[in-house]
């Protein structure tokens, strides 16, 4: 009986598994094929039969996106602002992390209200002041105003407090018996041990800026001062719709984030983990 | 150590320093000046000399009456109902599937499902707007095959919401899939092997272990999502080019139109600050429910 059963069982588990392959690949197939019709020629594309490779294979829509758009400053604008709201996210929510586990000084409770205020504040509600702020500020169309209202990301602060709170006492206690200062235990420390975090963190952070829409899509009205989340959708053809050029610049725009997920899965994955309050 | 007190809170100080600056300047004045714009009739983008007016509680009576913001709060509630709950099932049950795997094989699956998440929000406009083509998309077939006639997709307010709902699934679900499954690999083996000696069968094993071990993480989910969707923009706005964005309005993209379109910075304020109320109860009373379930458990 019992074997009867496993048997059954095996067999429905076989089952599950091929389900689970199969539509993995249906999953994925609409991501190949936005690639694939990227690299068959404008007539091939909007042929009535399905040809799942291209016939006659071509680089000419990227070399159009290339030479012929401004997908060159598109990306130079989207790798500043995403370093830049990376750099700036990931060092202040470290300075701030680390001074609420470690430090007792008046005013910390209020700040940490203040953090747990801004992970429930929608950013999307405060677009019309960012956008008289940054405009007050004159600073509409550059880098710095594409990147400013893109810092409250409080998730890598309480992130950042979580693995500080886990480094043993023992090694603080040592560090300040040798009479070392504040910012050595800091750099020498807590940063080093946690090395992995910042990096996770550093990942899904620059992730997370280069697919920013809404803030940097208010930010810019000049075609060239835009990130190319937003110009590859803002910028079409005057004359009639070419799908595969489209297509293209797509792929253009996706290919760094994906391939940094593909390089650094695992980071990846553990960061996003983290950020939802899971310790992956 | 008493003496290093004083020495603390200026090292505090300085530490804390970068981050009160910035966000007393992009988060809390903005937050405030919110406020005081919904109670004012103030242009946005026509700066003129004059000061704003006061307008008392005008931006707010008149939101009742006003169709478009109707549409507005209707269509994010039907989105909400289309997304959350759905996306959270269906992620279960692709992570019920992965969980079973093992190796490169596990690696390979939860990359393809995970990949969509990763990817610009333009990007998956551009591969959905080109899949779901009236004239030349591939899923055209699959509805010729089925026998379905052909529609203009996001040109049909009947089927905009659903199919922007379809594409929203398809793109964030990766994130609820990692989230249920370091849920599932938390749930000790020896639970399962006990139940096996029982010979409980699949569904069994789903229905009386599975799941209520694993309701924190749902729980979770589902609060994750609800918050993300209630202040849905971008699709509706990319799917709408050329589309009915007056019948496809959500909350944020009223906001955006009022604001940034017909120059109403003060009646988008209060539109903004009616949603940011809605997040906030929402957020709370999720809280506390996961603190209750928490508790259960």
């Amino acid at each position: 009986m019992t074997s009867a059963n496993a048997r059954r069982f095996n067999i429905g588990g076989a089952i599950i598994t091929i389900i689970t392959v199969i539509a993995a690949v249906l999953w994925a197939f609409p991501i190949y094929w936005g690639i694939v019709s990227s690299f068959k020629l404008e007539d091939e594309v909007v042929r009535p039969y399905i040809e799942l490779w291209p016939e006659t294979p071509t680089l000419r829509h990227y070399w159009f996106a290339l030479t012929q758009t401004q997908i060159g400053s598109w990306y130079l604008n989207s790798v500043a602002t995403a370093l830049g709201v990376t750099v700036l996210t990931v060092s202040t929510s470290l300075l701030v992390g680390y001074a609420i586990s470690q430090l007792r000084f008046p005013g910390r409770r209020p700040l940490w209200w203040l953090i747990l205020a801004s992970f429930m504040v929608p950013t999307q509600v405060l677009i019309i002041n960012h956008f008289v702020l940054i405009a007050n500020m004159g600073l509409l169309n550059t880098w710095a105003g594409i990147i400013l209202p893109q810092l409250i990301h409080p998730v890598v602060i309480i992130v950042y407090k979580q693995f500080f709170d886990q480094v043993p006492r023992e090694f603080r206690e040592a560090a300040v018996m040798d009479n070392a200062s504040e910012f050595r235990i800091l750099t020498k420390v807590y940063i080093p041990m946690n090395w992995g975090v910042t990096t996770a963190l550093s990942i899904v952070t620059f992730i997370w800026a280069w697919n920013a829409f809404l803030w940097p899509f208010l930010a810019v009205t000049r075609t060239e001062m835009m990130t190319i989340t937003v110009g590859i959708t803002q910028v079409s053809d005057a004359f009639g719709v070419y799908y595969a050029r489209q297509l293209a610049s797509a792929v253009l725009a996706g290919f760094p984030v994906a391939l940094a997920y593909l390089l650094f899965q695992r980071r990846v994955t553990q960061a996003i983990t983290l950020s939802a309050g899971i310790k992956g | 150590m008493i003496r290093n007190a004083r020495k603390d809170t200026l090292i505090a100080y300085v530490l804390i320093a970068p981050f009160v600056a910035i966000y007393g300047l992009i988060f809390v004045y903005p937050t405030i000046d919110m406020f005081i714009l919904s109670f004012q009739d103030a242009p946005l983008i026509t700066f003129g000399p004059q000061t704003p007016e006061w307008t008392g509680l005008d931006n707010y009576t008149r939101l009742p009456d006003d169709r478009r913001f109707g549409t507005a709060f209707w269509n994010t509630a039907y989105f909400v109902l289309l997304t959350v709950v759905p996306g959270t099932l269906v992620a279960l049950a692709i992570a019920m599937g992965i969980t079973r795997l093992s190796g490169r094989l596990q690696a390979l699956v939860l990359a393809l499902f995970f990949l969509p998440y990763i990817l610009p929000v333009s990007v998956v406009y551009r591969i959905w707007d080109w899949t779901l083509n009236f004239q030349f998309g591939i899923a055209m077939h699959l509805f010729d095959v089925l026998g379905i006639d052909r529609v203009p997709i996001f040109k049909t307010s009947t089927w905009f919401m659903p199919a922007v709902a379809f594409v929203t699934i398809w793109w964030t679900c990766g994130f609820s899939i990692l989230l249920f499954l370091a849920g599932l690999r938390a749930i000790p083996t020896e639970i399962y092997e006990a139940a096996e000696l029982d010979n409980a069968g699949r569904w069994t094993v789903f229905r009386k272990l599975t799941w209520p071990l694993l309701w924190p993480i749902t729980a979770l989910v589902l609060t994750i999502q609800l918050i993300l969707q209630l202040k849905i923009f971008d699709q509706v706005y990319l799917f709408s080019i050329g589309g009915r964005p007056n019948d496809n309005l959500v909350m944020v993209y009223y906001i955006y139109q009022r604001a940034f379109q017909n120059d109403d910075g003060g009646r988008a304020a209060a539109i903004a600050v009616v949603l940011f109320l809605i997040v906030i109860v929402v957020s709370v009373l999720n809280f506390q429910l996961l603190r209750l379930a928490e508790r259960k458990t």
